[in-house]
This record gives structure tokens, C-alpha cells and sequence, in this order.
């Protein structure tokens, strides 16, 4: 039914025509139209929610238009599952890997291919594969011997092995050091020159400009922009993004720091999960009036460290972790509340807050005991409800009221709401994970403003993060946690990203300023 | 790939939620209506006998409030378990235990009693409970057993000792070897609460449930962890909310409620100490739990409903010579009417394969 293109000019990769997909209650896509040509890099930005992984995992056969086309060089394909877009010759990289701990790497691709072969044939091609594109990897390894970075190869190799035509990247570099980055470009660029289509998701506008020569720009589920990103500056992709002009957190010079709020010394952990990060004698500590930003790949002890200063996993030796000065190691979140400690946990829905519950019994959550929002077992339901109301309005949550569940906001305004409800206790130390991790940028600034004016107000602040631009804009001095140990603190003015990132990788040891190849320290 | 396929819904309507399980008394009737015109029966007249006469006297009333009084007692206590995801199967033999020990205190001062004996004997009916369900509140926590599992076996363990009292310890000595106890005497029975009928001292028991139960879940603190808990585990330690304490809590309330259950059978309705105290009362009241939503008030209307089908089925058997199945076919259909009305209230039925491949 379509005509056929010109035939001088090859047909694009691929085409998207009027592409539409509509969920209960929300249309994620909304006449998207997508042109990718034979071998080039091509970005796909916007924020989250803005329909990106809608729009590729209908490429990539996971879900199904409701309407629109789709061309595949030239001729409208349907794409039934997975298994038919890879016989199209497209793959795919997940934001979040599908890999079997226990499986060696060559098991695991073996898993993902429609016809594997004998393994040992396998480990061959995955070899050849690997050393072609410089994608350094062991077959017979086990994947929990590995990191994330090299786990991220697994699942790329498996796509080049298919020979694909078209590799989807989902958010690549959210796992990696900014040096693992570095290698993967490079690696992407080649795929690109020998004629694959790479279509590169992401919202790190630096990576874009550095590596993508065209860009399609999402808002709302709607195409709203088309641009060449070597052409823009990042603040103009971020407006394009958001839709609006972009406002910068100001960052007022630090003032005298104060006594130490939370002081750790030599915490260790153990733990009986063989796939958890043990820390090992983890020492810093966190001053009034001042930010300290941990940095460091996930996976790399961020989730024992923030159970154990959280109190919802208790240290033997008190001692280790101290609260005002007050040994704390054995006390239980409740008494470390009460000690001035607010915590915002990473995962914002399931732990931060109930997501069925209202916004008002959320408040109530953590809230329950500095609110005095509970007299004699009883709970003052008209009290939780003006806390949670001052929360709203005091910190711009867009919802309809304090009866509004907490699953029912967007990840920026609920993480406003979570962030509100903790600082507006007055903590004397503010412990915050990934703060803005998923958040749009309009909601990112108003929290980084918000942990900035607390810190300046007199607290403590520690943010734990993997998002280096957040942990420079923030922090006033960084540490690098890497395999459950932690590095030194530097002060942000005097370091850069390159030396963070070093750390990041394992090199605590090595004068962080010698360039060029360094091996990974593991 | 299936034919058959559930979609979930964006969002469950609040109106079904309550609407469901009319709408599944409704469906039962209608299924048993089929039901007995198929078995040759008069539809008509044998759902009046099952349903509408033993409720036109008084007496059939008072039968309704009694057969209630310890199906509320044992589902308010485990709906807040419920509420908690703690899975506490085991209230038949917790009743039974109840029984035990304060029908045991009966026999123990039989012929010394005072006004003091009938508040012991609650207290310990309380304690029996209580002490029955502790055993899996320390077996889950201390080594992290499946209370459903330690709760339902203990329910036979139970079940046998109060056989083998009655048989041996608790026989009367004047009863010929029959294996049942002496009759309590006055000092040692529920009073009468509604003359001529059989409602006794429990059934103001079951309204204190109802009411302790509803200011507990929804006004209290205690009440709001136990809400945490059961819906996001992981929120509830952020909070600092001791999961330990509410597993005590819930196993230790449920127990206590359902050994005052149990207790007031031996002392009340049936006066004795026998190898049967409980027609199933314990695992009717796990449906009535949920066909009341965990929700006091619906509890105590569900408790009604079934207790209406313990009395119904009984007076169908005499009526119409139905066999004796006819109760649980009955309380099963309600049963699975109100899951499967849940299923769809939260999911879509879609026909047909996922979509035509190209």
C-alpha cells in the first residue's frame, strides 16, 4: 500500500510512521514518526515518561502498537516478539540485564540465542567477537565474578553475535564509570562504521553530543524536536527536553562546618547473601553545614551502606556508627530518628513510601514520631493531614491532595513530596539516595535547591549517588565507594570527573593523575 | 499461548469492592437453584428450607446469633493477622485449646465454684489460645517457619488432646465411660443473654471484637503498622516499625480471641467438655475474614451469612433428607464466587491469542 522509495536512494533502516500506544489512563506515544539510517548513531532523548522505552520496545517486538507502521528497509514488517525482531536483525540492551548469576558468560548468551550451537564453538565466536570490538571478556567466567560493566558486554556480545543491522541502547552509561563509558563509545562508534544503525537512548546530554550525529527529541509521548546534537549546547537539548527554560541550582559558598553530625569508623559488614558487598572498614564522616557525596557504580556496597546508617540493617559494634556523637551501630531506624537522623531511601515507591496508601498516611510514615503525629496509640489523622498538606505546599508537589496515593505522582513530585517530609522534620543529618535518580530536570534543580539550602541552614547532608554531574553540583566533597570500600574525601573544587571516575573504577591506590589505558583494579 | 488471557485494569473500582460479595450471595443462590433442580429437588422450596426458615422463629434467630458469635470472635482476630501478612490458619485448634484449658478450670473446681469462676475460665480460654498461637509466632520468627503450615498442623495436635481428654482426664466419672465431662455447673456457664433462646455472655464478646477490632485497625498506630506491613514490608522497616512485635501481636490476639471462642462453646451452647467442640468454626472463619473484606463490620455481616449455612444446611438435611455435604458445597460456592468476582474486578478477560502474527 505505501509506494516505494525513489530506487537511486537505499530505503531508510528503519521507519516509524504514526506510531501510537496508549495505556490505561495515559498515551505513551502519539503519532511518532522515527527515521534511522544504515550506520548511524542516532539519539533518542527525553525525560522519563517522555514514551522512549514504550516507543523501542515496540520495535523490539515487547509490546505492539495500537496503530502506525513500521518499515523495515523499505517494507512495513509487524514485529510479533523479540524472537521476530531479532530474525529482522535488530537487538536490543537493556537498561537492566537478564543474566544468570550462577551461569558462565558463554551459558548465559547461549541462553539468549535462538540457536546456540555447541559451546564450545561458542565461546569461539564470542571471543572473536569480543577481541574484534574490543570488548574484553572470558567466556568460561562466572557472571557474579563480574562487573557491571563487563555484564553490560554480555549482553552486547549476545546481540553481535546475531549480526544485528539495528542495536538499541538503553541507557548505557547509567551503570558505568565514566573510563567504561569511554571504552564503549568506542566500540559503538565501530559498530556504526561498519554499517549497523545504533539507536542510543539516554538524557546524559554530554554522551549525546559526543557520540550521537542525530538526535529525535520526546516530550509527553509526542515528537517535539529534531536536531543535530554536535550542533547544540547541552543546556539546549535539556530545554528542548523539558520544555522550558532550565533553572540552575545556586550553590552559596560553604561558611565554617561544624561539629561532626554522623561519624563512621571502620564499619564492616558480613552478610550471609554471597551476592551482597561487604563493606570493609568504611570511615568518614559528615560535618554541620556541609554535603558529602558518595560516588560509585551501583552494586558496589551503596545498598549495605545505606542500611547500615539507616539503622534497617544493626552493626555489632555501636561504636561504628555514631549520631551526634551518640554511638548508634546497634539502635533500630526509630532511635536514630530520634536522634535527628532523616533518611531518603533510594527507592522512593515500596520503601520511601506505601504506594497504595495516601499521600497523608505517608506523612505519617516517617513522620509519626517529630510531627508528634501520635498521642497515647492514637493517631491524629487531622494533624498527619496538615503535615502533609504543609509538605505539598511548601515543596510545589503537583498532585490533588493529601488523599492522592503516593503511586499515583510522578517519580519528580513524589520524590518532592519525600524529600519535603524529611527536611521539614528539621533533621540535624539528612542522609539521601540517588536523589534525582529518574527525577525530570524542572523537579532535580528544586531538590538539589532544597538539599543545598538545608546543608546551609546548619545540617548535615550525605547524598549517595552514581550520578557524578548531580554529586558536582552538590557535594562539597566526594568520596568514591568501590567494591564496599570507600576512598578518601577530596573537596569538589579540587578534584574533576576524571579523577572521580578513576576511583569509580577501583584505583584508589594509583596517583589519580596519570592518563591514558589503565587496567581495570580488580 | 493461552486463549484465555487477564488483563490487568488500571485501577479497581471502590464500588466493586464492596459490591462484590453481595453480588457473590447472589451467584450462590442462583448456582444452588441449578443446583437442586438438577438433584431433582424443588428449587423453590428447598432454598426457603435452607434459607428462610430457620430464620422465621425466634429461636432460629437465636441459633443464627449463637452459630456467629464464635465465627466473629475467630475472624476478627485473624483478619488482623491477615492485614499483616501473617497467614494464621490455625484458629480451630486454638478454639479447641480455649476449650481445653477454660473448660478444664470448670471441671478442676467443680463443686467450689463462686462468681470468680466463669471470669477465670475466660481468662483461661484467652491464655489456651494465646499460648497455642505462640508456638508458631516463635517457630516463624526465631526460624523463619511458614506460620501457615505450623498453625494448621497444631490445629490436629489439638484436635487429638482434647480427643484424649475427653476419652481419659475429663471423662465424667458418673457418665458410664461415655468420653464427655461432667455438665459445667451454674457457676461455670455463659449466662443466657436472650430468654428462650440459646444466645449467651459470647455474643457481647463478639460485638467487643467487632468494635475493638475496627479502633484498632483504623485509629490506632499499632493499627497503621500493621497496615504498612502488610501492604510494602520494606516501608515498614524504613519507618523503623517493628515487624517482630507485630507478628507477636497479631498471633497473640487471633490465639486470645479464638480460645474465648472456644471456651464459650464448652460453657455455653454446649455445657460440657466433648471430643467435638467445633463444627469447623476456626476454618469457616477464615472465609468469613475475607468475605468481610478484613473489615470488622463486613466481618460481622459475613459471620451471619455463614453461620446461616451451618444452620441452614442442618435444617435442609431434616426437611428434605439433603446428605449432610450440602453445607460446605454451599459455603465452598460463596467462597469461590467471591475470589472469582475479586479476579475480575482487578483483571479484564481478554479472548484469543496475544495478535495475529505477521
Amino acid at each position: 500500500m505505501e509506494s516505494s522509495p525513489p530506487a537511486d536512494a537505499p530505503p531508510p533502516r528503519l521507519e516509524l510512521r504514526g506510531i501510537t500506544k496508549r495505556f490505561p489512563g495515559c498515551l505513551a506515544n502519539d503519532h511518532v514518526n522515527l527515521v534511522l539510517q544504515g550506520g548511524e548513531i542516532h539519539a533518542l532523548l527525553g525525560e522519563n515518561g517522555a514514551g522512549k522505552s514504550t516507543l523501542v520496545k515496540m520495535i523490539y517486538g515487547v509490546l505492539h502498537p495500537d496503530s502506525g507502521s513500521l518499515l523495515w528497509q523499505g517494507q512495513e514488517v509487524r514485529v510479533p516478539d523479540p524472537a521476530g525482531a531479532r530474525r529482522l536483525g535488530i537487538g536490543m540492551v537493556f537498561q537492566h540485564f537478564s543474566l544468570f548469576d550462577t551461569l558462565t558468560v558463554t551459558e548465559n548468551i547461549a541462553l539468549g540465542l535462538d540457536n546456540p550451537g555447541p559451546m564450545a564453538a561458542l565461546a569461539n565466536r564470542i571471543r572473536t567477537v569480543s577481541e574484534r570490538y574490543g570488548l574484553a571478556l572470558d567466556p568460561d567466567r562466572h557472571v557474579f565474578h563480574l562487573s557491571v560493566g563487563e555484564r553490560q558486554r554480555v549482553e552486547i556480545v549476545r546481540c553481535l553475535l546475531q549480526d544485528p543491522k539495528l542495536l538499541i541502547m538503553d541507557e548505557p552509561t547509567s551503570v558505568l564509570t565514566p573510563q567504561e563509558a569511554t571504552k564503549l563509545f568506542e566500540t559503538l562508534r565501530r559498530l556504526a562504521a561498519e554499517g549497523c544503525t545504533i539507536l542510543y537512548i539516554s538524557h546524559k546530554l554530554e554522551e549525546i553530543r559526543a557520540l550521537c550525529s542525530r538526535a529525535t527529541v520526546l516530550r509527553g509521548g509526542r515528537v517535539v524536536g529534531a536536531c543535530d546534537p554536535r550542533q547544540e549546547t547541552a543546556r539546549g537539548l535539556a530545554e528542548m527536553m523539558i520544555g522550558s527554560e532550565l533553572s540552575t541550582p545556586e550553590r552559596p559558598p560553604q561558611g565554617a562546618t561544624g561539629a561532626a553530625r554522623l561519624s563512621v569508623r571502620n564499619l564492616s559488614t558480613s552478610s550471609d547473601n554471597p551476592f551482597a558487598t561487604n563493606l570493609k572498614e568504611v570511615t568518614f564522616e559528615v560535618r554541620a553545614g556541609e554535603i558529602l557525596g558518595i560516588a560509585g557504580v551501583a552494586g558496589n556496597g551503596q545498598a549495605e551502606l545505606m542500611a547500615a546508617l539507616s539503622g534497617e540493617a544493626l552493626i555489632a559494634d555501636p561504636a561504628a556508627v555514631r549520631i551526634e556523637g551518640v554511638p548508634s551501630g546497634h539502635l533500630g531506624p526509630r532511635a536514630r530518628r530520634a536522634l535527628g537522623l532523616a533518611f531518603v531511601p533510594e527507592e522512593r515507591l515500596g520503601r520511601g513510601t506505601v504506594p497504595e496508601l495516601s499521600l497523608s498516611d505517608n506523612a505519617l510514615l516517617s513522620g509519626y514520631a517529630s510531627e508528634t503525629l501520635v498521642t497515647g496509640g492514637m493517631v491524629r489523622f487531622a494533624k498527619a493531614r496538615a503535615y502533609a498538606e504543609t509538605i505539598i505546599k511548601g515543596f510545589n508537589v503537583v498532585t490533588h491532595g493529601h488523599k492522592a496515593e503516593a503511586r499515583s505522582l510522578s517519580g519528580g513530585n513524589l520524590q518532592k513530596f519525600i524529600i519535603g517530609r524529611e527536611i521539614l522534620q528539621r533533621p540535624k543529618l539528612l542522609i539521601v539516595g540517588q536523589p534525582t535518580w529518574g527525577v525530570d530536570a524542572g523537579a532535580a534543580a528544586a531538590i538539589h535547591q532544597a538539599l543545598i539550602g538545608l546543608a546551609r541552614s546548619g545540617a548535615a547532608v550525605l547524598v549517595i549517588s552514581q550520578d557524578l554531574d548531580e554529586l558536582f553540583v552538590l557535594s562539597d566533597r566526594i568520596s568514591v565507594l568501590f567494591h564496599g570500600r570507600l576512598s578518601d574525601s577530596r573537596p569538589t573544587h579540587e578534584t574533576s570527573v576524571e579523577r572521580i571516575g578513576l576511583l569509580m573504577g577501583g584505583l584508589f591506590a594509583t596517583p589519580p593523575d596519570e592518563d591514558g589505558e589503565i587496567a581495570r583494579a580488580l | 499461548m493461552s486463549l484465555i488471557r487477564l488483563e490487568p485494569r488500571g485501577q479497581a473500582s471502590q464500588a466493586m469492592v464492596y459490591l462484590t460479595p453481595p453480588l457473590a450471595v447472589v451467584l450462590t443462590l442462583m448456582s444452588g437453584f441449578v443446583l437442586f433442580l438438577l438433584l431433582g429437588f424443588d428449587p423453590m422450596k428447598a432454598l426457603h428450607a435452607f434459607f428462610i426458615d430457620p430464620v422465621s422463629s425466634r429461636r432460629g434467630i437465636g441459633e443464627l446469633i449463637v452459630k456467629a458469635t464464635p465465627l466473629t470472635l475467630c475472624a476478627i482476630g485473624l483478619s488482623i493477622g491477615f492485614r499483616a501478612n501473617v497467614w494464621n490458619i490455625g484458629a480451630e485448634g486454638q478454639l479447641t485449646m480455649g476449650a481445653i484449658v477454660g473448660g478444664g478450670l470448670a471441671l478442676a473446681f467443680y463443686g467450689h465454684g463462686g462468681w470468680w469462676l466463669l471470669p477465670l475460665m475466660v481468662i483461661g480460654g484467652a491464655v489456651g489460645g494465646m499460648a497455642w498461637a505462640a508456638i508458631p509466632a516463635y517457630l516463624r520468627l526465631r526460624f523463619n517457619a511458614s506460620e501457615i503450615l505450623t498453625s494448621l498442623m497444631l490445629t490436629y495436635v489439638a484436635l487429638l488432646l482434647l480427643n484424649f481428654l475427653a476419652h481419659g482426664p475429663y471423662r465424667d466419672p458418673d457418665g458410664f465411660a461415655f468420653p464427655e465431662s461432667r455438665l459445667f455447673e451454674a457457676d461455670a456457664v455463659m449466662p443466657i443473654l436472650w430468654a428462650g433462646t440459646r444466645v449467651h455472655l459470647g455474643a457481647a464478646f463478639a460485638l467487643l471484637a467487632v468494635v475493638g477490632g475496627w479502633v484498632l485497625i483504623a485509629r490506632t498506630f499499632i493499627g497503621f503498622q500493621i497496615k504498612v506491613i502488610g501492604l510494602t514490608p520494606a516501608a515498614a522497616g524504613y519507618a523503623g516499625f517493628d515487624q517482630k512485635r507485630i507478628v507477636w501481636l497479631a498471633l497473640l490476639l487471633s490465639g486470645g480471641l479464638a480460645g474465648i471462642a472456644g471456651m464459650g462453646e464448652v460453657a455455653g451452647p454446649i455445657g460440657q467438655i466433648t471430643p467435638n467442640v467445633s463444627p469447623g468454626y476456626g476454618f469457616t472463619a477464615i472465609i468469613v475474614a475475607f468475605l468481610g473484606r478484613l473489615h470488622p463490620v463486613g466481618i460481622l455481616l459475613a459471620a451471619l451469612l455463614m453461620a446461616l449455612s451451618f444452620i441452614g444446611g442442618e435444617a435442609a438435611q431434616i426437611a428434605m433428607g439433603l446428605p449432610k455435604a450440602i453445607t460446605g458445597v454451599f459455603q465452598g460456592m460463596l467462597l469461590f464466587f467471591l475470589l472469582a468476582s475479586d479476579v475480575l474486578i482487578r483483571y479484564r478477560v481478554r479472548f484469543g491469542a496475544r495478535r495475529a502474527v505477521a
